[in-house]
């Protein structure tokens, strides 16, 4: 497979595009959209990245076993990033349910003997 | 100079295997520095999400305006080193000379930016956390918080920038040699993809530091 070599314009529009999505998510940016703008930059910021990768990189032509390479380190961030903010945002979720709080204290009041071998 | 033939190395059968070989290492390569990156892009989302306003006031200070041009200029880069890894397909040597320079300069460009108009401004606006912080209010340390990865985030960006432009000065002198030809290009690919891979970091740096301050 002998390797592909883009054409010139091709590139040209890729590099006017990612400018164009510069500007959009600049002036995006000063609009208050409350959760949305990290939302739309992100997408937006996804879109520039798979243009420079399928164009730039040449990843549009290139073998499979290098896509495979990127989606690999791509699956493994996403392990990273998922297990590490479903640990920080879920600690302080599951607190005490009250009936149990009321059995535990109840249990120390009426029984205390019983409960104090426990500890 | 023979190069209009291939060298190819050894341990390779012929050229497309030896240019394989060679895009599956640099990929790999760019895979660690994924999660390389990846690591500290995580660290951000989670104190982010901690201490989301405190993040949007340090965002605040940035100058959004001076971020978006450094983009501009790296996907300039961008190009001018897709046409330089153009130039080296086709065998053109004066235009990959020029487009190597012309990458190179933007590149020094960048950092001119980063460190003389954003990083001195901002040490000595008292932005710099553990050398001289200054900033005021209720929220200084989650500022502070911001600013820690905001210097760390840009600090190892601009590091793989700086050495990409060692990389590209040895590239250039090879090609002054006229080392480079249809047949004999892998440098100059492999590294067009360390360079576009720094563009893509900063795709995302630029709306995760500047921008999220913006709109206030």
């Amino acid at each position: 497979m002998p390797e592909h070599i883009a054409p010139k314009k091709l590139y040209y529009f890729v590099f006017g595009s990612l400018l164009i999505l510069t500007l959009l998510t600049w002036q995006i940016a000063y609009i208050d959209l409350g959760r949305w703008n990290t939302v739309v930059a992100l997408i937006i910021a996804i879109t520039k990245a798979s243009l420079v990768a399928a164009f730039f990189m040449h990843l549009r032509w290139s073998a499979s076993v290098v896509r495979l390479v990127l989606f690999a380190a791509l699956f493994w961030l996403a392990i990273m990033v998922t297990l590490t903010v479903g640990d920080f945002f879920t600690r302080n979720v599951v607190s005490n349910p009250q009936a149990w709080q009321a059995s535990q204290a109840s249990v120390q009041v009426t029984q205390p003997v019983a409960a104090s071998p426990r500890r | 100079m023979h190069n209009t033939q291939a060298v190819i190395a050894e341990q390779f059968d012929d050229s497309t295997q030896q240019h394989e070989a060679a895009s599956l290492g640099m990929w790999i390569f760019l895979g660690t520095e994924i999660m390389f990156f990846g690591a500290v892009f995580t660290a951000y989302t989670v104190y982010r999400n901690l201490y989301t306003t405190a993040f949007e006031e340090g965002s605040h200070l940035l100058n959004a305006p001076i971020g978006a041009f450094n983009t501009a200029v790296l996907i300039c880069s961008s190009l001018t080193m897709a046409l330089a890894v153009h130039a080296a397909q086709t065998g053109k040597r004066k235009r990959l000379i020029t487009f190597l320079i012309s990458t190179m300069i933007l590149g020094g460009v960048f950092l001119y930016v980063k460190f003389i108009l954003e990083w001195l401004h901002e040490y000595r606006d008292g932005l710099a956390p553990g050398l001289h912080f200054t900033y005021a209010g209720p929220q200084a340390a989650h500022v502070a918080m911001f600013f820690c990865f905001y210097f760390i985030l840009t600090g190892i960006h601009a590091t793989h920038m700086i050495v990409g432009e060692g990389i590209m000065a040895i590239l250039l002198v090879m090609a002054w040699r006229g080392r480079f030809s249809e047949a004999n290009h892998n440098h100059i690919e492999m590294f067009g993809l360390y360079w576009h891979f720094i563009d893509i970091v900063w795709i995302f740096l630029f709306p995760l530091l500047y921008l999220l301050g913006a709109h206030f």
